[in-house]
């Protein structure tokens, strides 16, 4: 579901929701996804959203563009693990981000990521 | 006369003036490259209704030329209408007809009418080919003026102001539609509104317009990506310089928040070096983005 409510910019929505249908094994590798106005039209959301979002996807290697053909998963995308991982990466990075704008050290971060561990685990 | 070679774009205005009054268009530029949906957005009176207006032939230019569907307007005004649809919410249907009548009446007009199509939009807009016009509520009314529109398959849609008096389900239902339209790479829609959030979701081109200026237009995703707003501490003693590409700064004592719409990730760096501490980084609403770049238009008109 794309929501305007959400603070994900709406290409970011579209990523997200196509690597999650990849991480569930609803999308396999080497199927065909739907065309970009194709999946305009079924979620509301303009062309050059989608383009942008496929583009992207293309770039990282998630998807590949058959010219006339149509968009596939990647045959070498290796389901569930590897793309949580990038999903963790990604995370990292946006930890990395927000704890730089707040001035924390190295140590001090690792530090934050064993408390949120500690404070994960008591719930 | 059919023009032979293919027009790459669905419209085009190049350096368009009319003059009223009270109120001037000066110098437009806009065009819509086929396949795309433009969301035409302004403050009241700025010059919206005047632009399409201009577009569709019902007023003619002081100067500058106009472009539809590759035929010139005002001369091919009719070759080019029988792709084009046009809707006003200040249009009226006849009173004493049914809006069934209304629907054969333009099927017999247009020979791209799809009445299959009409008949699934009659249900996805909740309307009744036997009601009569004069019992329709304003956004029945607005809904029969969409319907009569959107299945003569047109190449280009014109839409002024279209969501307005509409409520949300209609609202969900005619942007469904418009989505479908577009889902032909030779079909483009250009719609007139205040609803920031509608033109943020489906359009691929967005025009800022504003006391007869076109203010800005560009595709949407250059739009959103070049405007942030800022957060910063500023530690006692120190003074931010004038930076460049700053639309909006509002200082307090130790707080200052930025608004620019030349956002690149190297602006951290020069911030930080002018001794302010970035705190926060936040991608801004098209909304958000339409008053900062009307308010500094106005400003610069007035400096």
């Amino acid at each position: 579901m794309i929501s305007q409510t959400d603070p994900r910019p709406l290409y970011q929505q579209v990523k997200d929701q196509l690597r999650h249908r990849i991480a569930v094994g609803e999308l396999k590798p080497g199927a065909e996804i739907p065309s970009i106005r194709q999946l305009a039209a079924d979620i509301r959301v303009s062309v050059i959203t989608i383009k942008r979002a496929y583009l992207e996807l293309e770039l990282e290697g998630v998807i590949h563009t058959r010219q006339g053909r149509g968009s596939f998963v990647s045959d070498n995308v290796q389901l569930g693990d590897s793309l949580k991982e990038q999903e963790l990466v990604a995370h990292l990075r946006a930890a990395v981000q927000s704890a730089s704008l707040l001035h924390l050290t190295e140590e001090q971060l690792i530090e934050r990521l064993r408390e949120a561990r500690r404070e994960a685990s008591q719930e | 006369m059919i023009m032979n070679d293919v027009a790459h774009n669905a419209f085009a205005l190049r350096g368009v003036s009319k003059a009223f009054r009270y109120f001037r268009l000066e110098g437009l530029n806009l065009e819509l490259p086929m396949g795309q949906i433009m969301g035409l957005v302004g403050p009241n009176g700025a010059g919206k209704s005047t632009a399409i207006r201009l577009l569709m032939g019902l007023l003619a230019p002081e100067a500058g030329t106009v472009e539809l569907l590759g035929r010139r307007i005002p001369e091919q005004v009719a070759d080019a209408k029988r792709e084009v649809a046009f809707v006003a919410d200040d249009m009226r249907l006849y009173n004493h007809a049914k809006l069934g009548w209304h629907m054969r009446f333009v099927a017999s007009l247009y020979p791209e009418w799809d009445e299959q199509y009409a008949q699934k939009l009659l249900q996805h807009f909740n309307l009744r080919a036997d009601q009569y016009v004069k019992g329709l509520s304003r956004g029945e009314h607005v809904k029969a003026l969409l319907l009569l529109a959107l299945a003569r398959r047109p190449k280009l849609l014109v839409l002024d102001e279209p969501t307005s008096g509409l409520d949300p389900v209609a609202r969900h239902e005619l942007l469904s539609e418009l989505m479908q339209i577009v889902r032909d790479d030779s079909r483009s829609i250009l719609f007139s509104s205040h609803n920031t959030q509608d033109v943020e979701r489906i359009c691929d081109q967005i025009a800022f317009i504003d006391r007869g200026h076109l203010v800005d237009a560009r595709d949407k995703e250059s739009f959103l990506e070049r405007w942030r707003r800022i957060s910063l501490e500023i530690p006692a003693g120190v003074t931010l310089p004038r930076l460049k590409d700053v639309v909006d700064l509002t200082l307090s004592e130790r707080l200052a928040t930025l608004t620019t719409d030349r956002y690149e990730p190297a602006l951290h760096a020069t911030l930080e070096q002018c001794g302010a501490r970035v705190t926060d980084v936040q991608r801004m609403s098209l909304e958000e983005i339409f008053v900062a770049t009307v308010m500094r238009s106005r400003a610069e008109v007035q400096s």
